[in-house]
């Protein structure tokens, strides 16, 4: 099959050890050279997804396959760099900054992992082009929420992955962070990089995504953003969109709007 | 006067060999310590070197070095906790706790029951004082080995403590790096097994670094000040042991556990003088 930097995921379940169903039948297929978007409600499966795409997990059923490589394989030829949610960093660990984009390259060296000065060069160009040069040498806990976020970034781009993966990139990240990310996506994408993103941010999806997949347990709908990012199938995927909610409880009498609440 | 202090102990052969072996085992430990900490991996260590005993009590049963009997059962009491780990629904600790203390009890009955001539005594508590020459060789093998394999794979080692799921995202095969720190673990319970004893060999294998987490930001000088502690709870040890006429072993484990203190007080940044301090300020 040729390369085509394209992800399937074919029929997959989750389901975790305390026997809370995650995902099942999930089938979409991420379209190369876009940016799309992973939306759906939290504990809608989305970090499960991510998680599955990149081998964290092993699904029940079904399988994932990237640019027509089984996991694994996509993984050693350094397809598919991943940007992991702010929780699941240790940002207490003895870490600089370049430790960190380093990190990226180690799959291009020996066994000893000895940077070469081609791996150097590439930690700073990609430390420059998020512009974090002159926090290299920070502790990673010292950053701000945005500099967290852009020091991962940089650590991806280090990695000279043609597929990226970004859980949440903009959450505790300042509307200029947000949109200087946004801008390096879009150059990514130009340049032929593929990009999945999940996010809470509905708002900025129309301006940059492509392609849109809503998940909610399982894939409700994916395809084109006019196609797909419609207010009934957020409605759909959410069980009624926050608009709509707000409309409603201002009619409602105080009572109920107390047992709504309890009930959420 | 303080020269004499230093160099009476040193007219004994056995005073000489027990500090360079302390120093030696000292160093093994805090290096290991720093991945330790960072891994969160303490409670493994403690189950480790307690699993441990069966292996020593049979491998003098059958004549054969005691480290290798001791890694044996070391590595395989890790083994055993993975294995249970994922085929019950139950919490690691649970299964750390119920592996390591059945390891332990099945030592202690084997260990009445084979004729031997171990002292369990020695095996609990450590006796580097009356160490033998078999012994220190095997000391420094398991020792130089876990230097060796953690001076080769030190960024993969530690790039498995911070962040395995990129290990995995890069293509490195991070069941392997898995392994090889429970080795090496093994391997260092192994060497500290005459120093400590089991009882307190968790001690060396998590104080250290722990101190040193709390003067450091940087992995380097975290290493460097493991080390740092290590060797000077070490060395003065030995030296309290032959004055206060105390177990060598629970008298390194004081000193480290005093600078640890120390550290938690005074430490520059992460200090409780220096935390109370700034809420002041931030007040």
């Amino acid at each position: 099959m040729t390369q085509t930097l394209g992800i399937t995921v074919d029929n997959i379940s989750v389901t975790y050890s305390n026997s809370r169903l995650a995902l099942y039948n999930a089938s979409c297929y991420v379209q190369p050279g876009s940016i799309t978007a992973l939306v759906g409600p939290n504990g809608g499966g989305k970090s499960t997804l991510f998680k599955s795409i990149m081998g964290f997990l092993e699904p029940n059923q079904g399988q994932v396959d990237i640019s027509g490589l089984p996991i694994h394989k996509a993984q050693k030829k350094q397809l598919v760099a991943y940007v992991p949610q702010a929780d699941e960093v240790d940002w207490n660990f003895p870490v600089s900054v370049w430790d960190v984009v380093m990190m990226g390259r180690y799959g291009y060296m020996n066994l000893f992992r000895i940077p070469s000065s081609k791996d150097r060069r590439l930690v700073k160009e990609s430390l420059t082009r998020v512009d974090m040069m002159d926090f290299k040498d920070r502790q990673i806990g010292e950053l701000s929420g945005g500099q967290k976020k852009r020091a991962f970034l940089a650590r991806a781009l280090a990695q000279e992955a043609k597929i990226m993966l970004l859980d949440e990139p903009f959450t505790g990240v300042d509307v200029k962070t947000e949109k200087a990310i946004i801008d390096l996506l879009l150059q990514l994408k130009d340049s032929g990089h593929t990009i999945l993103i999940s996010t809470h941010d509905l708002a900025s999806i129309s301006t940059f995504c492509d392609r849109v997949i809503l998940l909610n347990q399982t894939i409700l709908a994916s395809g084109k953003t006019e196609a797909v990012f419609t207010e009934e199938n957020l409605a759909m995927t959410f069980g009624g969109i926050p608009t709509i909610r707000n409309e409603e409880r201002g009619t409602r009498n105080k009572e109920e709007k107390i047992s709504t609440i309890g009930f959420d | 006067m303080i020269l004499d202090w230093i160099t009476e102990p040193l007219q004994y052969g056995f005073m000489v060999k027990a500090l360079w072996v302390s120093a030696f085992v000292g160093i093994v430990c805090a290096v290991l310590s720093c991945y330790i900490t960072l891994k969160g991996w303490s409670l493994m260590g403690d189950a480790v070197s307690h699993a441990v005993v069966p292996g020593v009590v049979v491998a003098y049963a059958l004549g054969i070095p005691f480290a290798v009997g001791a890694f044996l059962f070391g590595f395989g009491a890790t083994v055993a906790i993975g294995y249970v780990k994922e085929n019950t629904r139950l919490k690691e600790d649970a299964v750390i706790g119920v592996v390591f203390t059945g390891f332990f009890a099945f030592g202690l009955v084997l260990s009445t029951k084979i004729p031997s001539n171990i002292d369990l005594f020695h095996i609990l508590f450590g006796n580097v004082l009356g160490i033998s020459q078999e012994d220190i060789i095997q000391t420094l093998i398991a020792g130089f080995i876990t230097l060796l394999v953690i001076l080769l794979r030190r960024k993969d080692l530690l790039l498995f403590c911070f962040d395995p799921n990129h290990a995995k995202a890069i293509g490195l095969n991070t069941k392997f790096m898995y392994y090889t720190l429970l080795l090496v673990l093994a391997l260092t319970i192994v060497t500290a097994l005459q120093t400590a004893g089991i009882i307190l060999v968790v001690a060396m294998l998590v104080t250290p670094g722990a101190t040193a987490y709390l003067l450091s930001d940087r992995f380097e000088r975290m290493l460097a000040i493991s080390v740092g502690t290590s060797l000077l709870s070490s060395i003065l040890g030995v030296y309290s042991s032959y004055y206060l006429d105390a177990p060598t072993g629970a008298c390194i484990v004081v000193l480290l556990t005093l600078l640890f203190i120390a550290a938690m007080i005074f430490a520059p940044k992460y200090g409780l003088l220096r935390r109370s301090h700034s809420t002041i300020e931030s007040n």
